[in-house]
């Protein structure tokens, strides 16, 4: 299956990416590509196999809830591309 | 023999009865990295007043008689992925161009408590991305056998740094193959743990259900000893299996007697080399020297593996890598350029009557995150988070991302079945002995064809361990890979080392001169 353009465009909105021109063609036929070698997957008839999320297949792995020491605010903020010491600041988020 | 040629093993013993002290060790070492790595470029950054800093600290505590850890004064090059505290970690990607890891990672808290000399860390593709260490954002790797080959990947700066001698021990990481395939491209002994052995606390996540972290030596024995140190379960790690950690380095003198070994009919057919098979069909000859019986066993889902790995692993990559939205750490693009590139955007639009467009313009902080991602990350890792992003949203998950975990559990049983009948299972580590750089740089799917024999371990979540065993009439390295049931790395080590005694491929040096 070959994908379009569009296809395309949306999922990288979807992946919070931003594409030029070139970008997009190239990326339009290159998952064509993969996804057309992807595809050969369909000829497995896998109705009655149940799927394997992990290697290994722990389920609820529980800790004493006890408080630990975290890292120091400060040194996560130290990171941030732009904080105020306290939170991290982003562009306004609500219109004005 | 030269402190360089000497094996991590030998050095300890030479550094206990205090022959050679851990600066002179240490010294060789950066000597190597000085002459050698503007040609190889195996790693990112080196760090050589901290590790002589600590080479003189184990120097001193072995004068006073103080105790010291499992690998003291022994340098350990580290792939740039793992977490080291305030220390700089990039991933090989701008986006974390500068980053400063706020803890250790587990495997790293380990060899500084076992004292071993973080010499530098290590080249690799944009967050492993990759099988050749083309993606790195900063520089490709080498293949010191022959400087025009890339070196493989994505482990490819810690293989590199091992194969020209500029550090006796390497830590990398393999989701499909990126300790085994550069180990086998640099002529090295590299181990991919089973899947829980080995923490991957503080290592950034590519995907998570398939990565681990494993040694990469010369020699079977110093992979042993590598793994020792750095495996085990960890609280912090919630998919850490509470796995028992025998020691390694002293049970590997023990040959393995009544083996069988299987060979993987599908493994064999065409597209592989035929300097490789051959190899590898020696290889096989000598297991049968040493007492092996040797059986054709059949992995039949073998052939989907490339094919399932493409969907789980950028599935798991592209919801990892949500975290870089350039808000919380990591590279942000410049907001007064981008705010002045949406109003015009929006004017635009106004001026030419498109009222739907400009309502469905990114809002301010969706083009910050969008801007930032796509100036941060390179072209391959854009491509498997779009390739994840589409085999995971609406409309396309059963057919794709459920359809290729069933698939998993079916490639999982072949192997689950093959072991029924034998040991271990042996095969080429690649299809061919060494890849020009940029040789398939503009093909992403031949690329990841590169991965046929060693993704499956990672789906089955498997142990599998690759080291030289012949080289190509041009002067490459040949690596064989032997695979056994979960938690039988003792059974890798001890057969990678019987064949280690038997020849002597792992004791060949490339001629950087």
């Amino acid at each position: 299956m070959s994908l379009t353009r569009e296809q395309v465009e949306k999922v990288s909105l979807l992946a919070r990416l931003r594409l030029s021109d070139a970008e997009l063609e190239t990326m339009t036929t290159q998952l064509s590509a993969i996804v057309g070698y992807i595809e050969q997957l369909a000829e497995l008839d896998t109705d009655s196999i149940q799927p394997m999320a992990h290697a290994v297949e722990l389920h609820n792995v529980f800790r004493a809830d006890e408080v630990k020491p975290s890292v120091a605010r400060s040194e996560m903020l130290a990171n941030a591309p732009s904080a105020d010491g306290e939170c991290y600041l982003v562009p306004a988020v609500l219109g004005d | 023999m030269s402190l360089i040629e000497k094996s991590a093993k030998q050095l300890l013993a030479d550094l206990s009865a205090r022959s050679v002290s851990a600066v002179e060790v240490t010294e060789a070492y950066l000597t190597e990295i000085a002459s050698h790595d503007a040609k190889v470029g195996a790693f990112l950054r080196v760090d050589a007043e901290g590790a002589l800093a600590k080479a003189r600290d184990i120097d001193q505590r072995r004068a006073l008689n103080q105790p010291v850890g499992h690998l003291a004064g022994i340098p350990v090059a580290v792939k740039d992925i793992l977490c080291s505290r305030g220390e700089v970690v990039t991933c090989a990607s701008r986006i974390l161009e500068h980053f400063a890891a706020p803890y250790d990672s587990t495997v790293v808290a380990k060899l500084k408590a076992a004292d071993a000399v973080l010499i530098g860390r290590t080249n690799l593709d944009e967050f492993a991305m990759g099988g050749s260490t083309e993606n790195s954002a900063f520089h490709v790797t080498h293949n010191p056998w022959d400087l025009s080959c890339f070196a493989g990947g994505s482990s490819g700066g810690s293989a590199a740094s091992v194969a020209a001698r500029m550090a006796p021990l390497a830590i990398g990481t393999d989701t499909g193959g990126s300790i085994r395939q550069p180990a086998g491209l640099c002529g090295i002994t590299g181990l991919k743990p089973t899947y829980g052995h080995v923490s991957r606390y503080g290592v950034v996540a590519f995907a998570s259900s398939l990565d681990q972290v494993g040694p990469m030596a010369r020699t079977a024995e110093d992979a042993a000893l590598l793994l020792e140190t750095i495996a085990g379960h960890d609280p912090l790690d919630s998919t850490s299996v509470h796995s028992p950690v025998p020691p390694y380095s002293e049970w590997i003198e023990q040959p393995l007697e009544g083996l069988t070994i299987g060979l993987v009919r599908e493994h064999f057919g065409p597209g592989l080399d035929e300097e490789v098979n051959a190899a590898v069909r020696d290889a096989i000859r000598i297991y049968e020297s040493l007492g092996a019986k040797v059986k054709e066993v059949s992995l039949p889902h073998s052939k989907y593996a490339v094919a399932t790995y493409y969907i789980i692993a950028p599935s798991e990559a592209s919801s990892n890598l949500a975290r870089y939205d350039g808000a919380h750490y990591g590279y942000r693009t410049d907001e007064r350029d981008m705010l002045a590139e949406l109003d015009a955007q929006r004017k635009a639009l106004e001026a030419a009557g498109d009222k739907k467009a400009a309502a469905q313009l990114d809002t301010a902080l969706v083009r910050m995150y969008r801007r930032s991602r796509s100036e941060g990350f390179g072209a391959e890792v854009k491509r498997r988070i779009m390739l994840g992003t589409y085999a995971l949203s609406a409309g396309y998950y059963d057919a794709y991302y459920l359809k290729a975990l069933k698939v998993r559990r079916l490639i999982r049983q072949d192997f689950d079945k093959a072991f029924e009948d034998v040991d271990l299972i042996a095969g080429p580590a690649t299809a061919a002995p060494g890849y020009k750089i940029g040789e398939r740089a503009d093909d992403p799917l031949a690329m990841y064809l590169l991965d046929l024999y060693t993704v499956s371990a990672n789906l089955a979540g498997i142990g599998g361990i690759v080291f030289p065993c012949g080289f190509s009439q041009a002067g490459l390295p040949i690596g064989l890979q032997l695979q056994a049931p979960p938690f039988e790395e003792d059974r890798l080590l001890r057969a990678a080392h019987m064949f280690q005694r038997a020849t002597d491929w792992h004791t060949r040096r490339p001629a950087l001169t």
